[in-house]
């Protein structure tokens, strides 16, 4: 699964001790399950399309098609070298919207449950409400994942994970996608159990 | 970019500018007279005001408009008191002109106009053809009119000399009016349209302008000498024409379009450089037969035009070959008239609104544009109440305590912001009324209009009040009650802004009526528009239109709907959860070692490589670099080259710590770059490689770059003291110096020194050692370095996120054009089988036609048309044609009858975008700039740097304000010369050494930190016969290089004669010279000889160079080739004397005496 490490944290072993044991296997690649990835630049290709794909659900692609080469370029290696500012110099163009917008046209998230067979959850929501209103990160959830959320006087089963921390489900969601994207520009969500301590 | 201006007239005469880089107009400075026609050029603008006179703005410049006058004492002699003013009854006047048929005495030689003023009084000029004259300036010969020389002979009889004085032109950035002292019977009636173009028909120096007007009666007129140098021109002369004219439109280039009273348009034929009036008109049949044209204007290629129902045309196919075009299209929109500016953009008024509307989408493939979009730009009285909502909007800051803070304080949605940008009434109306009462005072007061119709008045001032920013709420200002009411309804359609209506009355007359609506919105209302001065690049539009459009950045997460409270709950928990996460994933394991140590990774692939044996050509090679990290987080790097020769798998390999430079290569076709290391400098034979695409070779080139900077742990900016080199391609670089660079004995040898490119595209980098970077582009731009580094090919990591700007650059390609004479048909393109090719490059061996030649390089594109290049040395005659007996041979402008070949020079521009850590230093174009070396212990605090410069005109100037914390400095100061110059120099100790055009020095007197310009200019002779072109100064040492490439070094210099007494050879074979501060002394030697190949352009350094011997004893070979200039005036450091020095000198390293092959 190619997931960001993040993610796979968050989703599998957020309640293991620290620090997380990795087991790296050398042979016997899981060809039916994995995409082998032969080349650097076959990664930099997947990542590049999430970038994409992202930015269609924000901007109709228009703000990523009017960059240049060497802005995918810069975006790429800001992330590969670790270097924040160089990622973001071109990353924060990803994150505007119009000023007559209160928000992207839609936002880019994928929400992941280790209950379910489905690899995760996407569809097109907006950030603003017809009526105006922001959506939160509860109203979400409602619309696309009810059975994550717990009833309104029932027992939390479900934790909601954005790189390691909980937000508060009235945190809006506009908010969260410009500040807790990764960096392929999509808001992953982790939904798992309520650890039973 | 730099700025330039869009000039506009408002409905009441007023002018404004919108810079390119505003947002808002400005009223133009000298706002005393109400206009109705403006035409811009970048340099001036032509207007003609209401009182029907014209007017030429000249704007504001560093350099003055000066003149020189000339006048000649002549003088004959006789037996009984030698040389006297007593001349022969057959001789010419005792005081005349240089012809000797004008009397000319210096009392009687006049300003043209009162906007000139003389700069100084008559002086003789001791300068006669580079050499300075004794005696007086005089100059002798046989008899009048002969060859003068400036001995004194036995049969010397007649003696002239020459009195020279300046005039400066004084009216700038005001109007001036053009006097009207013509023929009284010839004066021309009052004009009704003016326009100004034609620059570029001739290039500088001479800047000629065309400008063109249209009188009440119909009547065509051509200002005569109008130039840069000669603002107002001299006299109008008429250009008879078929019918009568309304308005005429005159093109930068050689479009003249006009229009006919009768709804054609007339389009002239013939313009060019001889002929800068035409030759005949041809007329041209509107769209349609009821619908008359009634407003033409033209650009390089294009031509628009507004019909009587305001209906708005693009001419097809118009073009210099074909000025008139094919035929019509309509376009969108109705407009009053229509502009066309530089670079062929477009602007228009509208019909409706009477807004500036920008044509958007104008681009040399598209000439017609896409969109009309109105500029949005308020006036700059209006700024005072137009709040900004961008205070409000803080960064996006993640997590910031401010953040909260803000939003909390925020209004809590949108609308309430947009209120605080809209104060209401109550807020802004003091200071309204205020602006408004002045300016009613101001239009009452002021003005022909004023003093010639009282209706006029009350229209003028009226509807000041429908202006912008209050007209939202007229009825509530307190003033609308003053006896001004309602302006004069009058209906739309009696044509405001038609000529004829127009004709003499002033453009306040225009109706307002029907349009009262419009006035309630936030613009002015327009009735001219001028854009021949406005650059706009297709690329980049100005910010005129900053309220519409754009994301505008997401930073309203401020503004949103939410509650402060629940603000607070969401956020803190997220900062607090974020906070623990940290603590848990992070701060306990801070004592683990990091996971990778050491790691080698590759870089593989395919690239071309020009094989070391012979026959040499590019064959494929597999490429792969090798890194390692080791244990201490250096890194180290392997190119490894695998080849394949006679079937056999081979490789070469070069550690990237031996590198010396990695520069790209000039090549038509392949993206190709060359590596040298120490050993192949001095082989002159570097690893050549060729990527497939730009890309590819980018990519290649800015790892192999960042692996040879981490190997060598450069980083960063360079240092204040770094030496800056630039290759013939534009290239930049920059070396660090190391201690021992300039050390007495032993110094490094300069094949050693590592070069690492800066992004930028320059012809000459000068540097001085507090960090005051200067460049020029190869079409003289001055730039200044920013402080930043990266920018070009190297994006990401070998980049600074800041300080990197777009840079441009234009050069011309030329290309020759060769015939040979035969007796049947004259000259023609056929020439003898042993001929050169018909076109050609210079030498003669290469074949280079119009169609086949393309730009130097993947990255230039053309920008221009092939066009006759006439400034070429030698002169040309009128067709641009030079003439010689045989090819190869010296040309001359004329022919004569030994003359059997002829060649002319064709160019074309061609340009390069890129990006780099350059600032442009508008608007003066240099050819030269030094600035002041900082010689060992000493400390200017405070006082500013010293810069001189050239520039392309071969004006001298003296930058102000110049420090290491504004490296731009602030203004020119102009230093008046005789003749222009070429190359300026300034020494540690502001010694100020010039070279003119005519090949001889001069040095600056009393050049000093309290007076920057000093006082005059003492004349240095050049050495016999050679002509100079560049001088450099170090601490003491004077260089001067001449036209043949010979180095030589000033003798006998002292304090207290710092002028030297005699030039004394030190080489042959050089093309340009730096000194340093430490008198160090670096040239670019022509041609240097390897062990395996010869290259030009070379960077060597001057060895033995000792106080007692300041010429030095050889060289020593470093980079090359391919270089064109070298700056090592940064250079102060050198490494602590030996004591041994005094005991022998060091022996030179390489070869004594010249370089040469």
């Amino acid at each position: 699964m190619h997931y960001p490490i993040g993610l796979l944290f968050d989703l599998l072993a957020s309640s293991s001790a620290l620090p997380w044991n990795i087991t790296v296997h050398f042979k016997s690649f899981p060809e039916k399950d994995l995409l082998h990835c032969p080349s650097k630049d076959v990664i930099e290709a997947h990542f590049m399309s999430c970038m994409k794909e992202a930015d269609a659900l924000k901007h109709k692609s228009q703000v990523i098609n009017e960059m240049q080469k060497k802005d995918h370029k810069q975006l790429w290696m800001g992330l590969q070298n670790d270097r924040f500012d160089q990622f973001w110099a071109i990353n924060r163009k990803l994150m505007e919207y119009p000023a007559e917008e209160n928000g992207f046209r839609y936002i880019p998230f994928r929400i992941y449950q280790t209950t379910t067979e489905r690899p995760f959850i996407q569809k097109l929501f907006r950030p603003v409400a017809a009526d105006g209103q922001l959506h939160t990160l509860g109203d979400l959830l409602k619309e696309v994942c009810p059975s994550a959320i717990a009833p309104e006087d029932g027992e939390k089963k479900n934790q909601v994970m954005i790189h390691g921390i909980e937000p508060m489900l009235e945190t809006p969601l506009q908010w969260l996608s410009e500040h807790l994207s990764y960096p392929d520009n999509f808001l992953h969500i982790s939904i798992i159990p309520q650890p039973t301590d | 970019m730099p700025n330039s201006v869009l000039w506009a007239v408002d409905l009441f005469g007023r002018v404004y500018t919108l810079s390119t880089a505003s947002q808002y107009w400005e009223l133009c400075k000298d706002g005393q007279l109400e206009f109705k026609r403006v035409s811009a050029a970048t340099q001036c603008c032509w207007g003609i005001a209401c009182d029907n006179q014209v007017y030429v703005y000249v704007c504001a410049s560093d350099v003055a408009i000066r003149r020189r006058e000339e006048a000649y004492e002549n003088q004959r002699w006789n037996p009984m008191g030698g040389f006297c003013e007593k001349l022969l009854l057959s001789d010419r006047w005792s005081w005349s002109d240089v012809s000797g048929l004008q009397h000319r005495p210096l009392d009687g030689v006049a300003l043209p106009s009162p906007h000139w003023e003389w700069e100084s009084d008559w002086y003789v000029d001791e300068n006669f053809g580079g050499e300075p004259t004794e005696k007086g300036g005089w100059t002798y010969a046989i008899d009048f009119p002969a060859t003068y020389t400036r001995d004194k002979k036995w049969n010397s009889c007649v003696r002239r000399r020459k009195w020279i004085r300046y005039r400066r032109y004084k009216s700038r950035d005001t109007w001036a009016k053009i006097p009207s002292k013509d023929d009284p019977k010839q004066l021309p009636d009052p004009f009704n349209d003016l326009s100004v173009g034609g620059w570029e028909i001739t290039e500088e120096p001479s800047g000629r302008l065309s400008v063109w007007a249209v009188s009440v009666q119909g009547r065509v007129w051509y200002r005569e000498d109008v130039s840069h140098s000669n603002p107002e021109g001299s006299s109008w002369s008429l250009v008879d024409t078929p019918g009568e004219v309304v308005q005429i439109s005159c093109g930068p280039h050689d479009l003249l379009w006009a229009t006919l009273w009768e709804g054609q348009a007339l389009v002239r034929e013939g313009i060019g450089r001889n002929s800068p009036t035409g030759s005949c008109w041809s007329i041209v049949e509107p769209p349609g037969p009821e619908n008359g044209i009634m407003h033409v204007s033209v650009g390089v290629g294009v031509v628009w035009a507004v019909t009587k129902d305001r209906k708005v045309w693009f001419r097809r196919g118009v073009n210099s070959h074909n000025p008139c075009g094919t035929s019509w299209i309509e376009m969108v929109g109705e407009m009053t008239m229509v502009n066309v500016g530089l670079n062929d953009q477009v602007w228009g008024i509208g019909c409706e609104d009477r807004a500036v509307y920008f044509r958007q989408g104008v681009t040399p493939s598209e000439l017609s544009g896409k969109t009309w979009k109105a500029i949005m730009a308020a006036r700059e009285c209006d700024r005072s109440h137009s709040g900004s909502s961008s205070s409000l909007l803080s960064a996006g800051c993640f997590f910031g305590d401010e953040v909260k803070g803000s939003g909390e304080s925020a209004p809590s949605d949108t609308d309430a912001t947009s209120e605080v940008e809209r104060p209401g009434p109550g807020q802004h109306l003091p200071v309204e009324s205020l602006d408004n009462s002045r300016n009613l005072k101001e239009s009452l007061a002021s003005g022909p209009v004023a003093s010639r119709t009282a209706e006029g008045v009350i229209e003028n001032a009226c509807p000041t009040e429908g202006g912008p920013g209050l007209a939202s709420t007229p009825a509530v200002l307190p003033w609308t009650n003053i006896d001004l009411k309602e302006p004069k309804k009058v209906p739309s359609h009696s044509a405001a802004g038609f000529p004829e209506t127009t004709g003499l009355s002033s453009m306040g007359l225009l109706p307002l009526g029907l349009e009262e609506p419009y006035g309630a919105e936030d613009h002015p209302l327009w009735a001219w528009v001028s854009g021949g001065g406005c650059a706009v690049e297709a690329c980049y539009v100005p910010k005129w239109f900053a309220a519409q459009s754009g994301l505008s950045p997401s930073v309203q997460t401020l503004s949103l709907s939410i509650m402060p409270a629940q603000t607070a709950a969401w956020r803190k928990q997220i900062l607090q959860q974020l906070t623990e996460r940290t603590k848990r994933e992070l701060e306990n394991f801070r004592h683990y070692e990091q996971a990778v140590e050491q790691s080698v990774w590759v870089k593989t692939g395919t690239l071309q490589w020009w094989c070391d044996w012979k026959p040499h050509k590019w064959v494929d090679v597999r490429v792969a670099l090798e890194q390692f990290t080791g244990h201490d987080g250096a890194r180290d790097s392997i190119l490894f080259i695998y080849y394949v020769v006679h079937g056999e798998k081979k490789y070469i390999h070069v550690f990237l710590n031996d590198v010396t430079v990695l520069v790209p290569l000039l090549s038509e076709g392949k993206h190709s770059f060359a590596l040298y290391t120490p050993e192949r400098t001095r082989q002159r034979w570097p690893v050549r490689l060729a990527a497939a695409t730009e890309q590819d070779m980018n990519d290649w080139l800015a790892l192999l770059s960042l692996s040879c900077c981490e190997s060598r742990k450069v980083h960063g900016r360079p240092s204040p003291q770094a030496i800056w080199s630039v290759t013939c391609k534009g290239d930049i670089f920059v070396s660090e110096p190391s201690p021992d660079l300039e050390a007495q004995e032993h110094p490094l040898p300069c094949d050693q020194m590592f070069w690492r490119q800066m992004g930028g595209h320059l012809r000459v980098v000068e540097a001085n050692s507090q960090g005051v970077v200067w460049g020029l582009g190869y079409d003289h731009t001055a730039w200044v370095y920013t402080g930043g580094y990266g920018g070009g090919c190297f994006q990401g990591l070998a980049s600074s996120t800041s300080n990197i700007y777009t840079q441009s650059d234009v050069k011309s390609v030329y290309i020759y054009e060769n015939q040979r004479w035969n007796p049947v048909t004259g000259y023609t393109s056929r020439g003898l089988p042993t001929d050169r090719y018909m076109w050609s490059d210079a030498t003669g061996l290469q074949e280079c036609t119009k169609a086949s030649t393309k730009p130097p390089s993947l990255q230039w594109t053309w920008v221009s048309d092939w066009s006759v290049d006439f400034s070429v040395p030698g002169g040309t005659d009128q067709e641009g044609w030079q003439y010689a007996s045989d090819f190869p041979a010296s040309y001359h402008g004329y022919k004569t009858m030994k003359d059997f070949v002829r060649r002319r020079c064709w160019a074309r521009k061609c340009k390069l975008v890129t990006s780099g850590p350059w600032l442009e230093v508008a608007p003066i174009a240099l050819r030269d700039v030094s600035i002041i070396p900082e010689s060992p212990g000493t400390d200017r605090n405070g006082s500013s740097i010293a810069l001189w410069a050239v520039s392309d005109k071969g004006d001298v100037l003296c930058r102000l304000g110049v420090s290491a914390l504004n490296p731009a400095g602030s203004s020119w100061l102009h230093v008046g010369t005789d003749q222009p110059f070429t190359s300026v120099s300034i020494g540690a100790c502001y010694q100020v050494w010039a070279v003119a055009r005519d090949g001889s020095a001069f040095y600056r007197g009393s050049v000093s930190p309290s007076r920057p310009a000093g006082d005059c200019w003492y004349h240095i002779p050049s050495p016999p016969k050679q002509r100079l072109k560049q001088v450099s100064v170090g601490q003491t040492s004077v260089y001067a290089l001449d036209e043949n490439g010979n180095l030589w070094c000033r003798q006998g210099i002292t304090p207290s004669y710092p002028q030297g007494s005699s030039w004394e050879h030190v080489s042959n074979n050089v093309c340009s010279v730096s000194v340093g501060p430490l008198d160090q002394v670096w040239v670019i030697a022509d041609k240097v000889q390897g062990s395996r190949s010869l290259s030009r352009g070379t960077v060597c350094h001057r060895t033995g160079v000792q106080p007692h011997e300041p010429s030095g004893q050889g060289w020593d070979y470093g980079i090359g080739g391919g270089w064109d200039h070298i700056s090592v005036r940064a250079n102060a450091t050198r490494a602590p004397r030996s004591s041994s020095r005094e005991q022998e000198p060091s022996a030179p390293k390489e070869a004594l005496g010249p370089a040469c092959c």
